[in-house]
């Protein structure tokens, strides 16, 4: 029988690049209590790795500004916000379309939003143009009973 | 980033990053085309063998490559792509433009 996790944390950093990777790996760690696979632990760093992005070179569009990251577990849920207070999305249907992007010059192509909403059971975006930008990102995790491929490892690791 | 050219084949071989995101790719960018310009090659194959993560920065990063080789009238291939690299690029699409392959060093001279 699995321990039931409840927990939370917060974390706030400048809108620096070099800070993807440190938001994915302290989500990853703190994702990790609630004991994913390897496959959901990537989903949830992938997402995460999109929001904090979008907060770097569209929110702040690479001027400092903090980013600021928490989340939550409770059951077998991970909850995920992020958010910036830079300068918000104009229109956040046309933002969600795949392969939209208002900054093609980077070399950005427009599947931010199209790769969190199929990495994570549901993302929900709220915005104020001028104020920042808000994503609230939910995913569950499977308990080990239902994945039958940590089951048979077990099996393997105990002989 | 490690990239290798091979002469006789017109090969140029670009080993990706562990880590691809907005901030390697910008790092790396650059650096490639510089190597693109240089040997104006025939194939470029961007080997994914030791790629932990990627998000959509691969994704903008191929695309860019893509139209840069092809205008300079070379071919593109993408290798060894991870269960995980060909997820997030199976999204965009690419996959029906760009070739993926499993090359090995040892296929070239």
């Amino acid at each position: 029988m699995k321990e039931q996790v409840e927990n939370e944390m917060k974390v706030e950093f400048l809108s620096k690049s070099a800070n993807e990777a440190f938001a994915r790996i302290t989500i990853a760690a703190f994702a990790s209590q609630l004991d994913p696979t390897i496959e959901e632990l990537a989903d949830i760093k992938t997402a995460v790795s999109e929001a904090v992005t979008n907060c770097i070179i569209h929110g702040y569009e690479n001027r400092i500004g903090i980013v600021k990251m928490e989340a939550s577990l409770k059951e077998n849920e991970i909850l995920i916000e992020i958010s910036d207070h830079g300068k918000g999305i104009e229109n956040i249907e046309m933002a969600k379309e795949p392969l939209y992007t208002t900054k093609p010059n980077l070399e950005r192509s427009g599947m931010g939003f199209t790769i969190m909403e199929s990495f994570m059971d549901s993302v929900n975006v709220e915005s104020v143009v001028g104020l920042g930008t808000k994503i609230t990102m939910r995913k569950e995790i499977k308990k080990p009973e239902e994945e039958k491929e940590s089951d048979s490892f077990q099996f393997i690791t105990n002989e | 980033m490690q990239t290798k050219f091979y002469e006789k084949d017109k090969l140029l071989l670009v080993k990706m990053t562990e880590e691809i995101d907005d901030n390697s790719v910008q790092k790396i960018r650059r650096r490639v085309d510089y190597e693109i310009e240089r040997h104006m090659p025939k194939r470029v194959v961007f080997d994914f063998n030791s790629v932990t993560f990627m998000d959509s920065a691969g994704i903008g990063f191929i695309i860019g490559r893509y139209k840069f080789v092809t205008m300079l009238g070379g071919k593109l291939e993408l290798a060894n792509l991870t269960q995980s690299v060909r997820k997030i690029f199976e999204m965009s699409g690419i996959l029906k433009l760009i070739p993926v392959t499993d090359f090995s060093e040892t296929l070239v001279s």
